[in-house]
């Protein structure tokens, strides 16, 4: 489904230039969940943005769906990856109303209203579709990521990229949305690249794992791998011992 | 053991939104000493709001009323907005749940933080540069130069919460409220910067209130939890292991277990919690 070969991101120029992802290359099959997990800073949330098309300033190549994607994506190839961001407020507009953070993406894409679509999409992710009315403000920080879940559903996307998507729930209600991943998964087929720092998540929802550091991979886990908590490499290895704890 | 000295105490606090009938924060008392203590609880259960009220920070359409309201022995519902924005970021610091849309959009990260600086302590302006890159430094950030030429849209996510907590630690204030103030970093960051926050607690006599749905991480961390569901506070523990409500115990149920892999994860009986919480 996802084939990256060789992808790096650089910011700046001349002598801030900074590479934050190195030349990566990784693949991802159809109904198959990947995880990436490391440091903070160290280039995962620039990988997700690469494959979702938001960034341009990316080098290499990106196939999805066996097609390679431009730096600007078709309308097509756009819809195909949908990204939930790390902090809710990267997708939603703060002085919009949730019906219409919710109804954005399928008028803009030219899919239809999508008005019809945002009590459903809401009860999917445990909302009372009463909160189409509210802003974002008057949302808790949760509520507001299971709003991004949804935004980023309403394409009825194959790939769903997944930055930190449970970072802000607590436990019951993460375990909800996961379920709720899980569910959509085994339901339509789809494809996740999930980032998260809680090894605890990625254990439950990945077939296997990337272990980021400095902009590579220098670990790649296997579930039982993650199940007897084996690790390949020094950096993972502290990664594993500090949160087993 | 002498009891600690009191920091916040707060009685029957309440807050009420405009547009909803509900109470977000319902009739909640406690007292924060020289301490830390943890807040946990349901998505939407008010601790985000309970963190507002205190700070006197949220919208106008937000009623708050309580019986007792008082920082450091005074009550703050009854001060003036000027005298609140004086004690907010000096007396009391509010990390908050969004860190990167708190920070200010226009300006780079090392200005602002250096700004924290140059309030704080009585330093000059090359000085209060070196003390920001100390304290970014401190709390894990490499490639600091660069980072301090950086605008908030242009750092990661866990990178912008570093940089709240390195503007709260220079402000040294007696109250801290941190609103998942680790939620974005990974395990060996996430123990620097807590234990960053304890030295400040212990260095300057001041009471922390952590607000996380991470409650490994605040057992492990907090000497006191409070347990919240709508907006009420059900039960305060010393030892996870101690929980009796069965929010709690949904909640520790409902936790992944890396050793214990199963395909559905446990979730919240909620009409058998509600039936125990009942609401007017
Ligand atoms: N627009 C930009 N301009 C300059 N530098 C950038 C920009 N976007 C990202 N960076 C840099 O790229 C690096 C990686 O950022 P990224 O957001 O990918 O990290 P991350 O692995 O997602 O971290 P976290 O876990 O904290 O979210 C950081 O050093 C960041 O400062
Ligand atoms: N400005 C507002 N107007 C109306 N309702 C609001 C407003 N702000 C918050 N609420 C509601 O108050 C309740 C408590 O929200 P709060 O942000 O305190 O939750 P929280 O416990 O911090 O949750 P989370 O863990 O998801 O951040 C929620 O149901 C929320 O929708
Ligand atoms: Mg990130
Ligand atoms: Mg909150």
């Amino acid at each position: 489904m996802i084939e990256v070969s060789n992808l790096s991101v650089s910011f700046g120029s001349g002598e801030r230039r900074k590479q934050v992802v190195k030349g990566v290359s990784f693949q991802v099959a159809k109904g198959e969940t990947l995880g990436i997990v490391g440091e903070s800073g160290c280039g995962k949330s620039t990988v997700l943005r690469s494959l979702a098309g938001l960034d341009r300033h990316w080098e290499g190549e990106i196939r999805l769906n066996g097609q390679p994607v431009e730096r600007v994506r078709s309308r097509e190839h756009l819809t195909l990856a949908q990204m939930v961001f790390q902090d809710p407020y990267g997708s939603i507009h703060p002085r919009h109303r949730i019906e219409r953070v919710l109804a954005e993406p399928a008028r803009a894409m030219k899919t239809g209203e999508g008005w019809d679509r945002v009590a459903p999409a809401l009860e999917q992710v445990g909302l009372p579709a009463a909160f189409a009315e509210r802003f974002p403000h008057e949302l808790s920080g949760g509520q507001r990521q299971r709003v991004a879940i949804a935004r980023a559903l309403m394409l009825e996307p194959e790939v769903l990229l997944l930055d930190e998507p449970t970072s802000a729930l607590d436990v019951s209600v993460q375990a909800e949305v996961l379920n709720l991943l899980a569910d959509l998964r085994e339901e339509r087929g789809l494809t996740y690249v999930l980032v998260s720092h809680d090894l605890a998540v990625i254990a439950h929802m990945c077939d296997r794992v990337l272990v980021m550091k400095d902009g590579l991979f220098v670990d790649e886990l296997d579930k039982s791998d993650l199940a007897r908590g084996e690790t390949h490499h020094a950096y993972s290895k502290q990664l594993f011992e500090a949160s087993y704890l | 053991m002498p009891a600690p000295e009191t920091v916040l105490t707060v009685r029957n606090l309440t807050v009420r939104f405009a547009r909803s009938k509900i109470h977000a924060v319902d009739g909640v008392s406690f007292d924060l000493g020289t301490e830390r203590l943890g807040i946990v609880g349901e998505s939407g259960s008010g601790k985000s709001t309970l963190g507002r009220a205190i700070m006197r920070l949220l919208p106008s359409a937000a009623k708050v009323e309580a019986d007792q309201l008082d920082f450091d022995g005074a009550p703050l519902l009854t001060r003036s907005e000027r005298e609140m924005r004086s004690l907010r970021g000096n007396r009391m610091s509010l990390i908050m749940q969004d860190p990167r849309y708190s920070l200010n959009p226009v300006l780079t990260v090392g200005k602002q933080v250096a700004e924290a600086a140059l309030l704080h302590q009585k330093i000059g302006k090359k000085e209060a540069y070196a003390k920001a890159a100390e304290m970014l430094a401190r709390v894990r950030i490499s490639d600091v130069e660069r980072v301090m030429e950086l605008y908030p849209h242009q750092i990661s996510g866990g990178m912008g919460q570093r940089v709240m907590i390195a503007m709260m630690l220079l402000a040294k204030p007696r109250l801290v409220v941190a609103d998942e103030p680790t939620s974005a970093l990974d395990v060996s960051v996430r123990g620097d910067v807590l234990e960053l926050l304890d030295e400040l607690v212990r260095e300057n006599n001041s009471g922390l209130m952590l607000i996380s749905h991470d409650i490994r991480m605040v057992a492990a961390f907090c000497q006191r939890i409070l347990v919240m569901y709508k907006g009420r506070v059900v039960e305060t523990l010393t030892r996870l292991e101690d929980a009796q409500h069965p929010y709690t115990r949904g909640l520790i149920a409902a936790m992944p277990d890396p050793r214990k892999p199963v395909r559905r994860l446990q979730v919240l009986d909620r009409p058998a919690i509600d039936a125990l919480e009942p609401r007017p």
